[in-house]
């Protein structure tokens, strides 16, 4: 069970008021946890990376146990600790605008 | 009884504004979709309870939202916008071949004839329609893909495809206006696109009178009148009598003619209006007084409509798609100010009234008359 913790915005068009427990098939990866998100929540296609690429967007960016893994690799093994459960999974708006 | 509803897309969500024939008391709703740019919200004429929207953010991308019940409701629908076939380039502001890449729907225009089929302009400049109510969306390509499209160039704005008007005499024949690329006509429901600018001068391009290149702002046409068409550009108001195949310039006595919003009275084919804004470089309104300028013959001649409008100290811009008419008797007019000020005149802008003044910065207007 990966635990996913969205930004407020995502958080409203997905009508949940706190984070998304999602079971992942595979290797739990960047890819794989959004593959399962937008699976759940179809609204989210595009929002978060773009549908046809699969590029993270320019201002998400990807956080797990105290780390920005933004630009780890998008296939690479998630951290055990995500993997368990014991920690979440962020996906964060980036502050930007000064 | 009869009312109207007024859609208003600000930069942090939506607002909807509901009054009775009256158009003197009214109840805001909103905001909804709090946070997102609501760059339009426009219902469609066959069915006004059918509403969509634009919502959008730099962080997020892009959604379409629909209403099925005039706004109390909404449900995403489809966001997948993809330019048909290998997308090219356009100049980049270097001059540089610039790929084509999708930001954001600028406006939406439901079909005259059916809820379920809506245009989009959006940026990088480019058509698209469904036929699905907003499910599926697909390029209607002919237009990126005329013979100046790779010339096309950003403006400061961004290059985005902001007016659509279909003709209602001839549902094929479609006219769209981009952001510093010009004005552009199809005749055959989209196939095929020229580019309709003979009579523009822009004094920014090397060639003043070119075929592309002029920084039109907004237009805007009456139903009765199809080959009648106005135009703000970034300096001059502009109207055309055949289709656009050549345009006059109608700034007459305007103290300026710079400015984005145009609109024409519900009832009157050569009744107009503009906002004049001071230039391009300072977009608020001259001597900062906010007046709308009417000329009820068709351009030339215009008169300064000032009750209930502040004639002092008042520095805001009233963007492209931030004014509209409602077609009640005596017709209704609105916009809407980057202060977040929304402003409402129930007799032709003889005087107005300020429906909400503390909104975010207004984006756009759009006015449903009800039955």
């Amino acid at each position: 069970m990966i635990r996913v913790v969205l930004p407020a915005h995502l958080k409203t068009l997905v009508n949940e008021r706190s984070e998304v427990q999602l079971e992942v098939d595979g290797v739990a990866s960047q890819r794989s946890v959004v593959d399962a998100l937008e699976g759940r929540y179809p609204v989210l296609l595009g929002t978060i990376r773009d549908p046809t690429t699969k590029r993270r967007r320019p201002f998400v960016r990807f956080y797990a146990c105290e780390e920005d893994i933004s630009h780890d690799d998008p296939e690479a093994p998630l951290p055990a600790a995500v993997v368990s459960g014991d920690e979440p999974f962020f996906v964060i708006g980036a502050m930007a605008g000064g | 009884m009869s009312g109207v509803r007024v859609l208003v897309g600000t930069r942090k969500g939506a607002f909807v504004l509901r009054s009775d024939g009256r158009r003197k008391d009214w109840d805001v709703s909103g905001p909804f979709f709090g946070g997102w740019e609501m760059y339009h919200i426009k219902g469609s004429p066959v069915d006004p309870n059918r509403i969509y929207a634009s919502q959008t953010t730099g962080w997020f991308g892009q959604l379409i939202q629909r209403s099925n019940d005039g706004g109390v409701t909404w449900e995403p629908v489809g966001n997948q916008f993809n330019y048909d076939g290998v997308p090219g380039t356009h100049q980049w502001y270097d001059g540089t071949p610039h790929p084509w890449e999708f930001a954001r729907v600028w406006h939406l225009e439901p079909s005259l004839s059916d809820p379920d089929t809506v245009l989009a302009g959006v940026e990088d400049a480019a058509l698209f329609q469904s036929t699905d109510g907003g499910q599926i969306w697909s390029e209607l390509s002919g237009l990126r893909n005329q013979d100046s499209g790779s010339s096309w160039q950003p403006g400061a704005g961004g290059m985005c495809l902001h007016s659509i008007i279909v003709s209602p005499k001839d549902p094929d024949r479609i006219f769209v206006a981009i952001s510093s690329a010009g004005a552009f006509r199809t005749d055959d429901g989209g196939k095929s696109w020229r580019p309709i600018n003979k009579g523009l001068h822009s004094e920014g391009l090397p060639d003043e009178d070119a075929e592309v290149g002029h920084c039109v702002h907004h237009i805007t046409m009456h139903p009765s009148k199809p080959d009648t068409l106005f135009m703000q550009k970034h300096w001059d108001v502009m109207r055309t009598d055949n289709a656009g195949d050549s345009w006059v310039e109608i700034s007459g006595n305007l103290p300026t003619d710079f400015g984005f919003a145009i609109d024409v009275h519900a009832h009157d084919p050569e009744t107009v209006y503009v906002v004049p804004i001071k230039s391009d470089s300072e977009h608020y309104p001259l001597n900062g007084q906010l007046r709308v300028y009417r000329s009820r013959s068709g351009g030339n001649e215009w008169e300064p409509l000032t009750k209930g409008l502040p004639q002092s100290n008042c520095y805001v811009d009233v963007l492209r798609d931030a004014m509209s008419v409602d077609s009640l008797d005596r017709c209704g007019l609105y916009f809407g100010t980057t202060g977040g000020q929304v402003y409402a005149s129930n007799d032709e802008g003889d005087s107005w009234e300020t429906i909400v003044r503390d909104l975010p910065a207004v984006l756009s207007v759009e006015v449903q008359t009800l039955a």
